[in-house]
């Protein structure tokens, strides 16, 4: 069956049984998302930021390249940032997961229909960057094998387009508390103390 | 050679991200960097993308730096964001355009307010105008971002980069 797959059953498939993986939440609906799977000390939320979420991803999967990385943000994120495919492309690191919940909506700000909604193949721009592993999802089969990858280290990075329902699933508000979130993702590593 | 200064300043603080929007003022420093095994250079495609990259790669513990020009300060100020909520320390080595002899003045708007943009947005600024003193500015402001924490920019004055001559 294919359709319009629910965001928080694909987070939630994604995230599922995670053991070291590193995750970067976008500005928005992402964040309550990954948050409803459950909080982690790997988890690092953007409440701001917009457009930075897979550049933010890049700089820590380039950190630490045994650590698999997984970025979970909107369409309407990733559409402010899009130079972020060229840039990721071009480096091309072998532990860098992205994932795209893609409603064609601005859900957040009235559900204004995006880019997506209208001309904009994500997927595509993603390959044309040479992000050359980048699909388009529209059934559990698809979430089960990009959660398989997500939770491993490859050879290039791979994206996924989720394409999702509009959703009222309840906010679940992680901490907006930046710097405990820095210092607790960096604990993680081994990098802070925290008392 | 002050550049030169400035990348064994990089060096001598370990810095294994160097991310850049190319200038003509950074040209040397940005051969370096790619040519050193134990650093990475970034080509990003506008420089807001450098204020995320290095906030991830603190996360992950690696030092970066982020290399412009002063135009590009205008491009960076929502990413700021980052940097201030989170306490993220930051370096950014900023080469000035449109201040002295400038010949381009599409260059000044933004070469002229780059100074209070950046102080505008938490950022503490330092600036080198004289090639001997530039590798003592950039060590004081690594030092205050790596091991203090803070947010810091050098901007090289034009004057130091040399402004850019074009001949018919």
């Amino acid at each position: 069956m294919t359709g319009l797959l629910e965001r928080r059953a694909v987070v939630g498939r994604v995230l599922a049984g995670r053991r070291d993986l590193a995750v970067v939440g976008g500005l928005g609906a992402a964040t309550y998302d990954i948050a409803a799977a459950g909080d982690h000390d790997r988890n690092f939320y953007l409440w701001g930021a917009m457009g930075g979420a897979a550049m933010l991803g890049l700089g820590l999967a380039l950190a630490q390249p045994n650590v698999p990385v997984l970025v979970v943000t909107g369409d309407g994120e990733m559409l402010m940032g899009l130079g972020a495919f060229a840039t990721i492309g071009a480096q091309r690191p072998g532990n860098l997961s992205i994932l795209i919940l893609d409603n064609g909506l601005y859900e957040e700000t009235g559900a204004q229909p995006t880019h997506t909604a209208m001309t904009t193949d994500l997927a595509a721009v993603a390959r044309a960057c040479g992000i050359t592993d980048a699909q388009v999802m529209t059934d559990g089969d698809a979430v089960a094998g990009f959660a398989d990858r997500a939770h491993r280290i490859g050879n290039a990075p791979t994206l996924a387009v989720a394409k999702i329902a509009p959703s009222d699933a309840p906010k679940v508000l992680p901490s907006r508390d930046g710097a405990w979130l820095r210092t607790r993702m960096r604990a993680s590593f081994g990098l802070e103390r925290v008392p | 050679m002050w550049t030169d200064d400035v990348f064994d300043v990089l060096k001598s603080f370990d810095v294994r991200q160097v991310a850049y929007v190319p200038d003509a003022g950074h040209v040397r420093l940005i051969e370096r960097a790619r040519l050193d095994h134990a650093m990475r250079t970034v080509s990003l495609t506008t420089e807001e993308e450098g204020m995320a990259l290095l906030a991830g790669a603190w996360l992950g513990g690696q030092r970066g730096v982020l290399l412009m020009q002063s135009s590009g300060v205008g491009n960076c100020i929502n990413m700021l964001s980052l940097v201030r909520t989170c306490g993220f320390p930051l370096l950014t080595l900023v080469t000035m355009r449109g201040e002295f002899g400038e010949f381009n003045a599409w260059q000044v708007p933004m070469g002229s307010a780059s100074e209070a943009a950046m102080r505008l947005m938490g950022v503490q600024v330092l600036r080198a105008e004289q090639p001997d003193e530039v590798g003592e500015v950039v060590s004081a402001a690594a030092r205050m971002a790596y091991l203090g924490g803070s947010a810091m920019a050098v901007l090289f004055g034009q004057r130091l980069v040399g402004a850019k001559v074009f001949e018919k």
